[in-house]
């Protein structure tokens, strides 16, 4: 594994870290952060699939705009970049490479 | 359902410094903003930053804290977290918070609801790892995240302010690859009364670029065919510049040639917009108060063109004074006495726009690209079909959804909405106002049926 990440956090957060599951691999995140800061941070690339191609994307904006960070929570699609991290999150990638659908 | 004078939606400089001023003038006010603390793009998190990253950021941002006092210590009910999906007329208001639907009613509405970045469709664009540069800093303000291997594209001053920021945090970016050209600077040249008028700007531009130098970052500048490269995400960055191909390894890549006026609330409003040549967008038809031609409905800060983060409080000020005096609680004359001012700060904070504005136009390559790069992320259209859908007799972008599925996305065409227009116009060879943009319709923002179901009276959605 690559040891070193395309995102680094410039100060050790102060917040206490807690587990959430991310296609079901654990992880430990800062409560209350930015969720897809945080999963950015620990090494996340991929954060979905998308419906029409399969294409991998992942946060483009960071402000509610483009909703390519769609992640699916307790089954509801949410965008990362507008939650924050809370204890045991479920989180799983929507769409997968295989399932393509023709736009209709 | 409550009841307000006034409802403010959006809590950056505009809508912070509007309901400060009208609350103190005597009205009820509500300021809504989906984000979970106030500041908006430019003071994101200001009240929140650990002291170290607030003076790496420095002080330019950190005077976001003065609109943040002052408005906690007014008597405005700030809603955080509060998502606005529709706005009816008359005024209802319908948003989410935490999953659960709300609504409230109001006298007047005014939109403080900020810029987005210029789309900048290029080769490779939707690849994780490219993000536009306001998201680069969005992450380094609010999370402290910062990206080890960026390269910075485009063009526009915030590039230089997200490069300096990175390297003063220590991780500097590879390259700035910028668009303009020398052209553009000559050109720019007959604004500099303008620019000079704005001289502290102008000294900031160039202490920073000063700095980048200083700390060895690279500047390529007249960058032409951009492109990303990658399998599953950003690999390499590949560019022409001066006849050579050139090519840097990174992981990330930030975009950036200029933001826009995020008009979507102010169109589902039915507020008339108009071409900006000088902007290259479409911005909502004001007065100078922030009036529009829907009764009721103002508009203030960046949303109402692109002024930025001094120019946008002051903006929503004027806002706040004429709608107080509209609501009886200012005479005209008090309201004119205390605007004057005010309208002089901002002509000043605005005169360097057309410096920039020329200086730094948006990337011609993304204006127009190539047929084969994905305009609309959302159901990955190409420019090639945008531009088929118009031979085939297209005429505007709201036909385009007889053709295909372009702008049918979750993001309602916030990132393919100029492009489009700027391709059919293109096309048909007529004007952008002629050619028009996206009717846009509630939800402003996918809506559970859960959050639905809380309201008592739910509001019509348009169907697409
Ligand atoms: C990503 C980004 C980063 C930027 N960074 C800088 C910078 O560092 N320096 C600089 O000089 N300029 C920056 N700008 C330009 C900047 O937008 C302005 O100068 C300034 O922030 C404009 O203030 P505003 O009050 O008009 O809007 P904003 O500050 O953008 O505030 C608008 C607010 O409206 C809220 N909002 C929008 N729609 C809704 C809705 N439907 N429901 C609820 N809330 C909503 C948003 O959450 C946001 O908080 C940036 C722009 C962007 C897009
Ligand atoms: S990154 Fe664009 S919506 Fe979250």
């Amino acid at each position: 594994m690559n040891p070193v990440l395309p995102f680094l956090e410039i100060e050790a957060s102060s917040a206490p870290r807690v587990e959430v599951r991310f296609d079901g691999a654990p992880l430990l995140l800062p409560l209350g952060a930015n969720l897809a800061a945080a999963l950015l941070a620990a090494g996340i690339e991929r954060f979905r699939n998308t419906p029409v191609s399969g294409a991998p994307r992942a946060p483009f904006c960071m402000m509610g705009a483009c909703f390519d960070c769609l992640v699916e929570i307790d089954g509801v699609q949410r965008q990362a970049c507008m939650i924050e991290v809370a204890e045991g999150l479920q989180i799983t990638r929507p769409g997968s490479p295989e399932v393509r659908h023709v736009a209709s | 359902m409550s009841h307000r004078d006034l409802v403010i939606v959006g809590a950056g400089p505009a809508g912070m410094a509007a309901a400060t001023e009208a609350a103190n003038a005597g009205l009820s006010v509500t300021l809504l903003d989906e984000q979970p603390r106030a500041g908006g793009q430019i003071y994101r998190d200001v009240d929140h930053v650990p002291d170290h990253r607030a003076a790496l950021l420095g002080p330019d941002y950190t005077a976001g804290r003065d609109l943040t006092v002052a408005l906690r210590s007014s008597p405005v009910e700030h809603v955080t977290g509060a998502v606005v999906w529709s706005i009816e007329p008359g005024f209802c208001l319908s948003y989410s918070r935490d999953g659960r639907g709300a609504q409230l009613t109001a006298d007047r509405v005014l939109l403080a609801t900020g810029a987005l970045e210029r789309p900048m469709p290029l080769p490779g664009w939707t690849l994780p790892g490219v993000m536009t540069a306001g998201a680069g800093q969005i992450l380094l303000k609010q999370s402290g995240v910062l990206a080890r291997s960026a390269v910075l594209v485009g063009a526009g001053p915030l590039l230089y302010l997200i490069a300096v920021q990175m390297l003063r945090a220590g991780q500097p970016p590879l390259a700035l690859v910028e668009t303009q050209t020398g052209r553009n600077r000559r050109a720019a040249l007959r604004h500099l009364g303008g620019a000079l008028r704005g001289w502290p700007y102008m000294a900031k531009g160039l202490r920073m670029l000063a700095e980048l130098k200083r700390g060895g970052v690279p500047r390529y500048i007249g960058a032409q065919d951009i492109r990303i490269e990658g399998d599953t995400r950003a690999e390499v960055l590949c560019f022409s510049h001066r006849g050579r191909i050139r090519r840097l390894a990174c992981e990330t890549v930030f975009l950036h040639h200029g933001v826009v006026p995020n008009t979507q609330a102010a169109r589902a409003l039915g507020v008339a917009h108009h071409w900006s040549t000088q902007q290259q967008c479409f911005v909502p038809t004001l007065d100078y108060w922030g009036r529009s031609d829907v009764p009721g409905v103002f508009v203030a800060g960046d949303g109402a063109g692109i002024g930025g983060a001094k120019a946008a409080a002051l903006s929503g000020r004027l806002a706040a004074l004429a709608i107080a005096c509209d609501a009886a609680r200012l005479t005209p004359d008090e309201r004119d006495q205390r605007a004057r001012p005010l309208r002089s700060a901002r002509a000043r904070e605005q005169a360097p726009r057309p410096f920039l504005d020329t200086a730094y136009p948006p990337c011609a390559q993304a204006l127009s690209p190539r047929d084969e790069t994905l305009v609309c992320r959302c159901e990955e259209v190409t420019a090639g079909t945008v531009r088929a859908h118009a031979r085939a007799g297209c005429l505007g972008p709201n036909q385009t959804k007889a053709f295909g599925r372009v702008g049918m996305g979750p993001c309602q065409g916030r990132y393919c909405g100029l492009t489009v227009t700027a391709l059919l116009a293109e096309a048909t060879g007529q004007t952008p106002d002629q050619t028009g943009y996206y009717r846009i319709r509630p939800p402003l923002k996918p809506v559970t049926l859960g959050e639905l179901a809380s309201l008592k009276t739910p509001p019509a959605t348009g169907e697409n």
